[in-house]
């Protein structure tokens, strides 16, 4: 068994941890990994996964465990029989690696003929091999554009009149548009090799940075930020697109975004509103841009899988993505302390005044400062110098005696603020 | 008239505030002869709170607050348009909005202890006394006065000299002719109509 599977580690949302170079081409949901009759001793079936196709491995994946299987090992991949059986059957391919034999069942609804092709392109691409990226400009051969003076004399002896002559204007135009072409894709291929680069280089500088996130020297920290700004224009090495993942679009781009937006909610605090991750995670993924709509939807899937992330509707109606761990008990801790300062108890505390002392945008700080409110903490103050909040002291005045006042408590330190400069 | 007094007494206690900080502390707290409770000069206790439980708390201390003044005040109606010294608040510069006066003008009339004058809740008694109590008091009165079987005026019974220093002095007509017809109602007494609204009297028959 362990000679045909190889680990294959995923991350925490269950996204596949890809190799350098590595791009995912296709996948198919719910499929069985079964040894062919005869070799059954070779390995135990592996029922009902995710086979997700990379120009250098096929990976199967399932909650309970993920297996790869590079596709340098694949010694021959069969051509599907068909025969009356298979109408009856869920459709199945096979494959050879070392001995043993590999019967893939699909079982979903996934299109398993565009799978198949696309795993003979990448199984004949041979992309393992490529051990670094020399930015290879594929060389066309040009010479095919040489014929314009080849069947006719350059020396003008020879001209064709009437219709021949008007098809070998045709003949001579089409060959110059072929060329300027041909010149075009070429240029596209250069720019595409190279984008490929830059992307592998800042997948490269993720990688690093990660690694060395324990170490908080200040220097580093200085640069990690610096790195962490780059960050942002970094690319997704393999965006998933509808074309790749087919049924399974939304559920896919839902983990790759949980990945994804972990970093950015670090700087930001815990919380991001939605349509700053909706720019950040374009601009990442480059030319694969997704809609709004679609992002949305990924961020609504969260709930059903176990993510460390969740999209957060306020009653407002702003949506924000925010980490799980980040509560808004800590939040509150820290509005608490803010409020409960003698000046901030005289004047309490505006949106922007909270936006300032917890480092986040205005907008967010009044969500918190609302929410706070729901909860009966805080109360709110409206004047024609703006909308403020203040600590709640309603719960400590008491109805049978208004001019009761306890000693120790916030009314009382309300009071003795006010008082002070009044 | 009423207006510049008040831009007046704004514009003095502001010079006082701003040389005399700990002073005018102190001074705010009165309005009249009436010591008003700290919680007075809290901004939100002005801005109708959103929050349920904030803001039953907030309409019970405004209830305990108007009755309080009403009562020391002797002060029985109070008219939503006009200036009510309770609902403004110059030291911190803040007054309640209408929607708020009617919020917590309601919420004595659905306790009792207040009525709505009229149709468009743009007036509204303030019975810090119910009219049963309002009864009460005028039958110890009476009580005291060993006046059980006299007759006296409506008007008497308002601004005599027996009722000098009660409760009774100054009390508002309507609530003092609908508690007589409490009594009326239990026989304790008899209304009758002389020639003008001044001259109605009453008969004890206690």
């Amino acid at each position: 068994m362990d000679d045909i599977f190889t680990a294959a580690s995923v991350t925490s949302s269950g996204r596949p941890v890809l190799a350098e170079n590595e791009v995912e081409c296709n996948l198919l949901s719910n499929v069985d990994l079964e040894p062919e009759d005869g070799t059954a001793n070779s390995f135990v079936a592996l029922k009902s996964g995710v086979l997700i196709l990379t120009t250098h491995r096929l990976l199967w994946l399932s909650s309970a465990k993920g297996v790869g299987i590079p596709l340098s090992s694949i010694t021959h991949i069969f051509s599907s029989k068909r025969s009356i059986k298979s109408v009856f059957h869920s459709p199945r391919f096979r494959f050879q690696v070392s001995a043993a034999v590999i019967t893939v069942v699909v079982r979903g609804k996934g299109d398993w003929e565009v799978f198949l092709t696309k795993l003979w392109e990448s199984w004949r691409a041979r992309a393992w091999e490529e051990t670094t990226t020399t930015s290879v400009v594929v060389n066309r051969e040009s010479t095919s554009s040489g014929s314009g003076s080849g069947f006719y004399g350059s020396d003008g002896s020879v001209r064709m009149v009437g219709v021949a002559g008007i098809l070998r204007k045709e003949q001579q135009l089409w060959e110059s548009t072929d060329k300027s072409l041909q010149d075009a894709f070429q240029d596209l291929n250069a720019l595409m090799n190279k984008a490929k680069e830059m992307v592998l280089l800042a997948e490269k500088m993720r990688q690093k940075l990660l690694s060395t996130s324990n170490s908080t020297n200040q220097d580093e920290m200085g640069s990690k930020e610096e790195m962490q700004d780059w960050l942002l224009s970094v690319g997704i090495a393999s965006p998933v697109t509808k074309e790749s993942a087919g049924a399974l679009y939304h559920q896919q781009l839902s983990s790759q975004l949980a990945d994804f937006v972990r970093i950015p909610l670090e700087r930001a605090g815990g919380m991001i509103s939605l349509i700053d991750i909706y720019c950040l995670f374009n601009r990442a993924r480059g030319t694969e841009l997704i809609s709004p709509e679609d992002l949305f939807k990924a961020c609504s899937l969260w709930e059903k899988f176990d993510v460390p992330v969740m999209l957060r509707k306020f009653d407002s109606g702003v949506m924000v993505v925010q980490n799980k761990a980040h509560s808004d008990e800590e939040v509150f801790a820290r509005l608490r302390t803010l409020v409960a300062k003698p000046e901030t108890l005289r004047t309490g505390i505006s949106a922007s005044d909270a936006a300032m002392t917890l480092g986040i945008a205005p907008a967010m700080a009044k969500e918190h400062l609302l929410t706070a409110e729901s909860k009966g903490f805080l109360c709110r103050d409206i004047s024609p110098d703006g909308f403020r909040f203040y600590v709640n002291l309603f719960p400590e005045i008491s109805p049978n005696d208004l001019h009761l006042v306890k000693d120790h408590g916030i009314y009382g330190a309300w009071i003795r603020a006010a008082s002070v400069s009044g | 008239m009423a207006i510049d007094e008040e831009n007046w007494a704004r514009r003095r206690r502001r010079f006082k505030s701003s040389n005399h900080s700990r002073g005018s502390s102190k001074e705010m707290q009165r309005l009249g002869d009436f010591k008003l409770p700290a919680f007075f000069n809290y901004p939100p206790y002005f801005t109708l709170q959103l929050v349920r439980e904030t803001r039953e708390k907030q309409v019970q201390l405004w209830k305990e607050l108007i009755l309080d003044y009403c009562r020391t005040q002797k002060i029985f109606v109070i008219g939503l348009e006009e200036e009510f010294p309770l609902f403004s608040n110059l030291v911190i510069e803040r007054s309640l909005s209408n929607e708020a006066r009617e919020a917590f003008l309601s919420a004595l009339v659905s306790e009792g202890r207040a009525e709505w004058l009229d149709k468009g809740h743009r007036k509204c008694l303030i019975l810090w006394h119910r009219i049963q109590d309002w009864a009460d008091l005028i039958l110890s009165f009476v009580k005291e006065n060993g006046l059980e079987d006299s007759v006296m005026t409506v008007e008497e019974i308002r601004s005599g000299i027996e009722s000098r220093g009660t409760e009774l002095q100054g009390m508002d007509r309507t609530v003092l002719m609908r508690a007589l017809k409490v009594l009326e109602n239990k026989g304790k007494l008899a209304i009758f109509k002389g020639t003008s609204a001044d001259d109605e009297g009453v008969k004890f028959s206690i």
